[in-house]
């Protein structure tokens, strides 16, 4: 885990993450394709500038979500996946 | 956490918005590919959009909450306008796609597209055939001009995102073709099998793989996947293979007027890019808003929902998976559109699909004998 805290996530060449009004959502949106992305995992994209760590982002969610409790579970867990589907890549 | 949601709704109940926006600049084209899905009168095609109405399509679509953007053709890269189209895509934050056989693209228009704010560049291999054995036989005068695109492409920052079409007479050059595209350091690569519309419906005897062709390229493929995922390659690999070896048909645009909305270089408004094959009048942008186009027109409304279907689909309980297939495939192997796509066994006319099957097995012609796509060759469909 501390690993992973360490490194740096952003999005892959050719991945645009944006707000969508006619959706209600964020969306990401890449070569012919797009996914609409829930409250949460929007959340957490809406982090990944590729200049901060996971531990940074968990940080900053924690703070808008005080009532959350511990975020870093999750957040590790939706990056991982976000990196096997191959929308992030860490740094 | 998951993180997809169900489908946004629209303004009308039960339609959802066009989030998908193909525009098809012009049908004008340097190359001549028996299998394009062009319409075979394309010569015949009134005067194209002109910039200024491109731009009232494409705020109109981001308006209803197009999202994603195709830039095809023909060539669309015959356009002159189109980097002040991109530009304009990207202000009203689409995610704009290129789609372009590399002909006529230089490094600089690459940059000036990339600067101008276009997302992703698709390179398709879709020149004539021997042409494609050249390449990955290992002699590739004629591939060069793509090869370096391709790779300028990337050098530009974009992902590299290759689509090579298959028929017969490559389906056997699987390997060779994925391996060239590891050596280029692909990120996305598309083997599509030639789906039978406009010209390559009327080259299909002759660009049809057969059964047996085709399951020792499936092999192939996912040995070759299997390679890359142990080596941890993030080349993503799409191998689209033949309905015509389905017993069920494809959930063809994920339904009619559900996701995409095509706009024709004439402004003619579609619900795919095959459908202007059909006997049915459909709208154009020169003369109606998108919106009303999209929701009201009646060749958009022609065959949403369920209440078209005849037997077997009518009463048929995988209708909600599959809606009836293809309209276009139905009109063109039975005459009428509103059958059951021929791709289904439980259609009367499956016939037709076990005797292209057939034919595929026993096929002699060579790629000589096709009818190639070409204004002449055109204007004599037009005369019929
Ligand atoms: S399929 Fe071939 S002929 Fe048709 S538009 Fe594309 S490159 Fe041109
Ligand atoms: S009968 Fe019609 S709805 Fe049923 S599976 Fe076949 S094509 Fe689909």
């Amino acid at each position: 885990m501390t690993e992973l805290l360490e490194q740096i996530p952003r999005l892959r060449p050719g991945f645009r993450f944006q707000w969508e009004p006619a959706q209600n959502a964020h969306v990401l949106l890449y070569p012919e394709g797009m996914v609409r992305l829930n409250d949460s995992a929007g959340a957490v994209l809406k982090e990944v500038d590729g200049q901060r760590n996971v531990a940074d982002i968990v940080a900053t969610l924690e703070q808008q979500f005080p009532d959350a409790g511990s975020l870093e579970g999750d957040v590790s867990e939706f990056l991982k996946d976000a990196e096997q589907q191959h929308w992030i890549v860490f740094s | 956490m998951t993180a997809r949601h169900a489908m946004p709704a629209g303004d009308r109940p039960g339609i959802g918005p066009p989030l998908w926006l193909l525009a098809e600049l012009t049908y004008r084209c340097p190359l001549q590919c028996p299998y394009c899905s062009n319409p075979l009168d394309f010569a015949q095609t009134r005067q194209e959009l002109t910039t200024e109405e491109w731009v009232r399509v494409l705020r109109q679509g981001r308006e209803m909450g197009a999202a994603q953007l195709g830039f095809s053709g023909g060539e669309p890269l015959v356009r002159q306008d189109l980097p002040e189209l991109i530009a304009e895509a990207r202000q009203l934050g689409y995610y704009s796609n290129l789609i372009t056989s590399g002909l006529g693209l230089t490094e600089a228009r690459v940059n000036a597209f990339r600067d101008a704010g276009l997302d992703h560049i698709q390179v398709s291999f879709q020149a004539s055939d021997p042409e494609l054995n050249n390449a990955v036989a290992g002699s590739r005068k004629a591939f060069d001009q793509k090869l370096a695109m391709a790779r300028a492409v990337k050098k530009a920052g974009y992902p590299m995102v290759l689509n090579f079409v298959i028929h017969r007479h490559n389906i056997h050059q699987m390997e060779d073709i994925i391996s060239l595209c590891e050596r280029l350091d692909a990120d996305y690569v598309e083997l599509a099998t030639c789906q039978y519309y406009g010209w390559a419906f009327e080259n299909r005897e002759g660009l049809m793989p057969s059964k047996a062709q085709l399951e020792k390229a499936e092999a192939e493929v996912k040995r070759y996947r299997e390679r890359l995922t142990a080596s941890g390659s993030a080349m993503k690999l799409i191998f689209v293979t033949p309905d015509y070896y389905e017993e069920r048909p494809k959930a063809c645009m994920n339904g009619w007027g559900s996701l995409f909305l095509t706009v024709a270089p004439d402004g003619t408004a579609l619900p795919c890019h095959s459908a202007r094959l059909m006997p049915i009048d459909f709208p154009n942008v020169r003369e109606s808003s998108l919106h009303s186009i999209w929701y009201d027109s009646p060749g958009f409304n022609h065959y949403r929902g369920d209440s078209w279907m005849p037997e077997p689909c009518r009463s048929c309980d995988e209708k909600d998976k599959d809606y009836g297939g293809c309209r276009c495939q139905a009109y063109l192997l039975t005459g009428n559109a509103d059958n059951a796509d021929p791709v289904c066994s439980k259609s009367p006319h499956h016939d037709r699909i076990l005797a292209a099957r057939k034919a595929a097995d026993h096929a002699t012609a060579g790629l000589e004998e096709l009818t190639y796509r070409n204004a002449d060759n055109s204007r004599l469909f037009f005369r019929g």
